[in-house]
């Protein structure tokens, strides 16, 4: 084993800071980890004892149980798993969409200028509206809305050339991470009239669709500073050597960027892992996620604390293997080797 | 970004006018060739609206209809009728009694005459805000529509001021759930922040078992809020939680935190910075990975102190990430939920309910139209909040970055 004390660079800690360095970052790792163990020791607890008051010890202070576990995993089986594989497919599915589409638009935000025009976006809130109104006024749906599109081709076409104020990127980007302040109680029961419209209510897909577009903001707001960070000069050097956009991003910018796909992705997936309150609204039995399943543990009776801390446990355990695996990407020593190479 | 390359849609104004003298003309050639195909880089057609369009048209559609339904749903009421339920227009009247009518003193709080320390505050905050606004109409620069909506802002930052002041510097005064939702967004963030900015240095050094240490610091991100909810109730339980020896020990036995607002809303703020700090951790983690750490090493090297390292070196190159953490930080941290409802329900009385927690509330006893009207309070709020961050922070780390 390498000597973790030698120093290997001017920019490595001394010993002794280095131990200071070792101990603070223990003692985080005991604040973030008490509590994991509290759910571990909960989980083969059985309710008496649970509520006799606290125990710490299994085989010490209590005789551990596996009561918990049998009733999650064998009498609830299929009720267990079903919601597990929903998890697994809509987490990965739509953190994979949400990283290819957020980085490609986080690079053409950083790499190429917009000029949205301040008139086009205006005449298209104004026939939005206008179809609105007409919608409250009695007009059909279809009727206003071809309506309000057609005007506002024959519009944009007309006036809207005459209007030369325009936005520029970081009004894009404020516009899209805008799309994440309204709180989701606010939008969810227009989200279930939506999806109730195109028959997707209670489906996996309608899932990955919504988390897809409420994790976009994120992943480009995170990807246009990595990218920003990016040297030009290999981009250039690329550009003048006849390599095209996309075999630049393919082949420089996606590997150098790394760490901070890795680190983004991660946060994606466990924000589309743990999503509760849209999948509590858009999914009745078929589509129910592990979130529900969780809060579902506080029944009449109470919390279940001893089924709740399983299901918990079972449900971090995937996104924690997928950190130990992806961990060793977010680390230096990519981006300088690919400059020097 | 600078303004040439800005403004290089169409580059070709970067071609030199005639061949650089002293070179052959092949040579001017390839030059003017490789230049247009940079050129041709940076403005490429169909990557240019490949790249961005997909994103734009998914949250075009996924966002509209939802916004422009909770207005409907926020002027409205459900009647409920035999056998079925209708929307009924009420005007402004949901937003009307959060702000001024029966919901007011849970949304605003109750007000009282401040005390001495509150009133110097209000004075101070007053006399700045009138010196800064008589300022930028002498200087006869600005236009007299800014200079209106400039006036607009400081009287309604000077009456937040006053709200703040009669609630918490007062006798008799309580926050309302404006309040508790700030007090929430900006301690947890001040701390999750400092431990994360912490974390992510110390986790950068070549220490012993720092990848079980990365590793391990992410875990709390990974549990569902709600399970992270149910998981404090256990912990903060003072009878039969992991705490109840301690708690004992300190002769609190008769004494929980949940009856005590400042304590409850500790009790949140705690949890809240347990859950969020591994996100800050992480997107830092990744900056400072991404640094190059010749130039920061030639530092040292060169006699500089750690401190200067990272004052004048690591600081100012994460300082994009930093603005764009806390901008999400903020964004995401005034829809708090889970942890004031699992853990207290929202009391002592109304003391942690935030304002997505109320409109929860409201959600539940189907008072949707108030609901909605408080969803976009907060809204208008954080939309308010997070521009004028962009504005004044952001831009500003942008340009010296």
């Amino acid at each position: 084993m390498r000597n973790p004390f030698r120093r290997r660079s001017a920019a490595d800690l001394s010993p002794p800071a280095k131990v200071g360095a070792f101990v603070l970052l223990l003692a985080w790792a005991v604040v973030v980890l008490f509590p994991i163990y509290w759910l571990l020791v909960t989980s083969f607890k059985t309710p008496y004892q649970v509520d006799k008051g606290p125990f710490y010890i299994p085989f010490v202070d209590f005789q551990p149980t596996l009561d918990a576990w049998r009733y999650i995993l064998v009498e609830l089986g299929n009720d267990t798993l079903h919601p597990y594989t929903n998890t697994v497919i809509v987490g990965l599915t739509s953190s994979i969409i949400a990283l290819i589409l957020g980085a490609a638009a986080a690079y053409a935000l950083v790499r190429f200028t917009y000029r949205p025009r301040v008139g086009i976006i205006g005449l298209f809130i104004g026939c939005g509206a206008s179809a609105f109104v007409a919608t409250i006024v009695g007009a059909p749906l279809p009727i206003a809305l071809a309506g309000a599109a057609g005007a506002f081709v024959v519009l944009a076409q007309t006036i809207g050339r005459r209007f030369s104020r325009a936005l520029g990127n970081s009004d894009i980007a404020f516009w899209l991470i805008s799309q994440r302040i309204l709180p989701p109680i606010a939008v969810v029961i227009p989200m279930y009239v939506l999806f109730q419209q195109v028959g997707l209510l209670d489906s996996l897909a309608a899932l990955v669709v919504t988390y897809v577009a409420t994790n976009l903001p994120i992943v480009i707001w995170l990807m246009r500073d990595y990218f920003a960070s990016l040297p030009r000069e290999l981009e250039e050097s690329a550009a003048v050597d006849g390599a095209s956009v996309y075999r630049i991003v393919r082949s420089i910018v996606l590997p150098i960027s790394v760490p901070g796909l890795v680190a983004t992705f991660l946060i994606v997936l466990v924000f589309a892992w743990n999503e509760f309150l849209i999948a509590l609204v858009l999914t009745s039995a078929h589509a129910q996620t592990m979130p529900l399943q969780v809060a579902a543990q506080n029944a009449t009776r109470g919390p279940q604390w001893w089924a709740m801390s399983v299901l918990i446990l079972i449900m971090i355990v995937p996104v924690v293997l997928m950190a130990i695996v992806l961990e060793r990407y977010i680390t230096r020593g990519l981006l300088i080797g690919a400059l020097k190479g | 970004m600078s303004p040439a390359l800005a403004s290089s849609g169409r580059s070709i104004d970067l071609e030199p006018d005639e061949p650089i003298p002293g070179r052959s003309a092949a040579g001017a050639r390839a030059t003017r060739r490789a230049i247009s195909s940079l050129g041709a880089w940076r403005s490429d057609g169909a990557a240019r609206w490949l790249f961005i369009w997909p994103t734009v048209l998914l949250i075009l559609v996924l966002s509209i209809f939802p916004l422009i339904a909770s207005v409907a749903l926020s002027v409205s009421r459900l009647a409920f009728s035999e056998g079925s339920v209708d929307l009924k227009f009420v005007g402004f009247n949901n937003y009307q009694s959060l702000l001024f009518g029966t919901e007011r003193t849970h949304f605003l709080g109750v007000l009282k005459a401040p005390n001495p320390i509150g009133w110097a505050i209000v004075i101070v905050v007053a006399a700045l805000t009138a010196r800064a606004f008589v300022r930028s109409m002498r200087s006869g620069r600005v236009r007299a529509i800014f200079l209106a909506i400039r006036l607009i802002t400081g009287v309604l930052l000077v009456g937040f001021v006053w709200l703040i002041v009669g609630a918490l510097a007062s006798d008799g005064g309580r926050p309302g759930a404006l309040i508790v939702t700030l007090t929430f967004v900006f301690a947890g963030i001040t701390l999750q922040y400092a431990l994360g900015l912490g974390l992510a240095m110390l986790a950068v050094q070549q220490v012993p078992f720092r990848r079980f240490f990365r590793v391990v610091f992410l875990i709390p991100l990974t549990i569902t809020p709600v399970g992270v909810g149910y998981m404090f109730l256990m912990m903060t339980d003072t009878s039969k939680g992991p705490i109840e020896p301690l708690w004992i020990a300190l002769g609190l036995r008769n004494f929980t935190w949940v009856t005590d607002p400042w304590l409850a809303r500790a009790a949140v703020i705690i949890g809240d910075t347990w859950q969020w700090t591994p996100f800050v951790f992480v997107v830092l983690l990744a900056a400072l990975e991404s640094l190059d750490q010749e130039v920061r090493e030639a530092a040292l090297v060169d006699g500089a102190s750690r401190w200067q390292s990272f004052v004048h070196i690591t600081m100012p190159a994460i300082l994009p990430v930093t603005t764009t953490i806390i901008l999400i930080r903020i964004i995401e941290g005034f829809k708090i939920i889970d942890m004031p409802n699992i853990l207290l329900g929202g009391g002592p009385g109304t003391a942690t309910q935030s304002m997505t927690l109320q409109a929860y509330i409201d959600w539940n006893t189907l008072n949707l139209g108030r609901s909605a009207a408080i969803a976009y309070l907060l809204l208008i709020l954080v939309s308010v909040v997070a521009t004028a961050y962009v504005s004044f922070v952001r831009r500003r780390v942008t340009e010296i970055a």
